[in-house]
């Protein structure tokens, strides 16, 4: 009878069962956490995909500021409407142009255009801005997110695909956002 | 037959074993005063959670976690499926109570001293089930996938996305991809229905198990302070010699004002009805004002009101140290005085997050911060402004009504808040003041510089040199005038 040997072996046995299970509890976690970061892994649709047409030329006409709209670059079935954005464009002459997230760079409420005033103002928070998006007042802290664009065949294209936030790397597009 | 049951129930209990631990739980003592009013908070925050957890079963039979189809399904829990409006009251209702409650009972427990030794984990606890609450009150708010979810979504992203250096993936794990769509209402979702309610139904089995094993914290009464090395014997000393078995003499209470707060929730289901749905989450209807549920219209308010540069540390340092202020608190004042009456500062303290809460409440509900978006065109100038005024001064107020003055400045009480009332603003400013002001803004007002002509300049500003009360003469630049007399004094006077 050697009771401490025998101890000795069974809580070795414990010890290889707790290996085995730590090991099979890595295999499956590895795997639910890569899973878990899905949003911040996936791939990313490549540059070309991602600009969108706003119309044509003529729906902007030049000094003025209008809403546009685009279906988000990608989509899944069951988005629906929230995969429709609404933006502010700026035609300030010719093929120069401004365009805007209606997202307030204070915390992503919809800003309005008045034209009158030449002002857009946000109704959450009371941010303002003029009308080339720069900051006229309020809480934020900067002025509004622009939307990198380019006109090909007499449309007008941005480059869309993420929701512009205030964040020290907020990017919009894939692309560092020009802070008005 | 009664034989037969008694016989059935031995049956069971042989198998189950839970007679004698249901029946120790129900027979334990607790002291003589705990079978108080004051005590019935802890139950009812559980009764509400029941309620929401077979309502919010019940929703999920119809509901559609889809971005295109909730608001539909919603729709159709609202007009089409037989009550189904009065479940989505009851579970709206059910949040709002069930915050309201819980916040009370944290309320109560701390000024009865209760997280104090051998309860800090029971308070601990607590602190974890107040922010699954929470969790589950702004999660349920997103399901609501109407304007206000989508927009109130986007500001969560906003906010996350301030966190240095992981706020762009932060913001990305939150909405399950790079915007708010279909995977977002669907995360929200599992939060919502699986997950949380998971942690809220652990944390709220282990808060239940230790207060029935630690016993219910007894009246404080002052100068009783609670020692490390004595208090546990005298506890069990005094519900020993003093204490009552909790089922009936205390348990009544409880089913009482359980009883009143279901009464009170399905009264407030029947007569307000369930919440929203508001608008379609259609991105591109921006003529919306997105506002929080009301447990986080304190926060609206603070987001509102901080200087922009002290906002995004707020933001980030605040909650975490409310949380572990939260946390440690057991450890700091893990002994001592249990009454209220000789602790003053944690009366006032409860004061003072409350006035700070009400008042932030209070403020978000008409926030003043925002432009009255429509008021240029829906509020009229006051005719006591225009009468008897010249063709200029009336032009002006044209002006001031079509540059959108109005959205943010008040006259009489009606337009926007955002800036100070223009009532009385000639006194306050002179001509040349109020021209500089105009044209260059400043101190929060926007410059219109660039979209006023100097024609129109002139005709608001000279609008603006009317306001002012009746015997009260508008400000003028003192040294203008003694410049102007001390000209006309040089001058050779004219013979009278």
């Amino acid at each position: 009878m050697n009771n401490s040997n025998d101890l000795s072996r069974r809580a070795f046995f414990a010890k290889v069962a707790l290996l085995l299970n730590s090991l099979a509890a890595t295999a499956l976690a590895v795997p639910v956490v890569g899973f878990l970061l899905s949003p911040v892994l996936r791939e990313r649709k490549s540059d070309s995909e991602s600009w969108v047409s706003l119309g044509v030329l003529d729906h902007f006409p030049e000094g003025e500021t209008r809403l546009a709209s685009y279906r988000n670059p990608m989509v899944n079935s069951w988005d629906g409407e929230t995969a429709n954005i609404a933006c502010w464009v700026r035609r300030v002459e010719r093929e120069k142009f401004q365009v805007f997230a209606v997202n307030c760079a204070h915390l992503g409420c919809p800003v309005r255009w008045f034209p009158q005033s030449a002002l857009f103002m946000c109704p959450c928070h009371g941010g303002a801005y003029y009308s080339d998006g720069s900051r006229a007042s309020g809480p934020p802290e900067r002025g509004l997110f622009q939307y990198p664009y380019k006109v090909e065949n007499g449309e007008l294209l941005i480059h869309a695909g993420e929701l512009p936030t205030p964040g020290a790397s907020a990017k919009l597009g894939g692309r560092k956002s020009s802070c008005a | 037959m009664r034989l037969k049951a008694e016989k059935i129930g031995r049956w069971f209990d042989e198998r189950l074993q839970l007679a004698s631990v249901v029946r120790g739980a129900a027979a334990h003592p607790v002291p003589r005063e705990t079978a108080s009013w004051a005590y019935v908070f802890g139950s009812a925050a559980l009764t509400v959670f029941m309620v929401q957890l077979v309502t919010g079963v019940l929703l999920a039979f119809i509901y559609i976690p889809s971005a295109s189809e909730a608001w539909n399904s919603l729709q159709v829990l609202n007009h089409h499926v037989t009550l189904g409006w009065f479940i989505r009251a009851v579970h709206g209702w059910g949040s709002n109570f069930m915050v309201a409650i819980v916040l009370i009972h944290m309320v109560q427990v701390f000024l009865f001293g209760a997280y104090k030794y051998p309860r800090e984990l029971t308070w601990i606890v607590g602190v974890f089930l107040l922010l699954v609450t929470l969790g589950m009150a702004f999660t349920g708010q997103v399901l609501r996938f109407d304007q206000d979810a989508y927009w109130g979504l986007g500001i969560g992203a906003s906010m996350s996305s301030r966190i240095p250096v992981l706020g762009p993936w932060i913001v990305h794990l939150l909405l399950g991809g790079p915007i708010i769509a279909g995977a977002t209402l669907s995360r929200f979702f599992a939060l919502h229905v699986f997950l949380i309610p998971g942690l809220l139904i652990a944390f709220v089995g282990v808060h239940l198990l230790m207060v029935l094993r630690l016993g219910i914290n007894e009246w404080p009464m002052p100068g009783r302070v609670v020692r490390r090395a004595t208090y546990v014997k005298e506890y069990h000393e005094q519900t020993a010699r003093d204490g009552i078995a909790f089922v009936p003499y205390a348990i009544w209470k409880d089913l009482v004002f359980s009883t009143f707060v279901v009464v009170l929730l399905i009264a407030c289901a029947l007569y307000f009805g369930p919440f929203g749905p508001s608008g379609r989450p259609d991105p591109t209807i921006i003529q919306t004002v997105p506002r929080p549920d009301y447990f986080f219209l304190w926060l609206y308010a603070l987001l509102s009101l901080l200087p922009p540069s002290l906002e995004t540390p707020a933001l980030l340092i605040g909650p975490v140290i409310v949380i572990v202020g939260l946390l440690l608190l057991p450890f700091f004042a893990g002994e001592g005085e249990k009454s209220w009456r000789r602790r003053p500062v944690a009366v006032l303290s409860i004061a003072l997050i409350a006035v700070i809460l009400g008042d932030f409440t209070h403020l978000a509900g008409n926030a003043p911060w925002s432009p009255a978006m429509n008021a240029w065109s829906g509020e009229p100038i006051p005719k006591q402004f225009l009468q008897g005024r010249t063709a200029l001064e009336r032009r002006g107020a044209l002006v001031f009504q079509a540059k959108q003055c109005h959205n943010c400045h008040s006259l009489e009480g009606g337009g926007g808040s955002r800036g100070p009332s223009l009532d009385a603003v000639a006194v306050r400013l002179t001509q040349d003041q109020l021209i500089r002001q105009v044209i260059q803004g400043g101190g929060n007002m926007p410059a219109y510089g660039k979209n006023l002509s100097p024609a129109e300049t002139t005709a608001l500003v000279a609008f603006l040199q009317t306001l002012h009360p009746l015997r009260q003469t508008p400000a003028r630049d003192a040294s203008q005038t003694a410049a102007l007399e001390s000209e006309s004094a040089s001058q050779p006077s004219t013979p009278k």
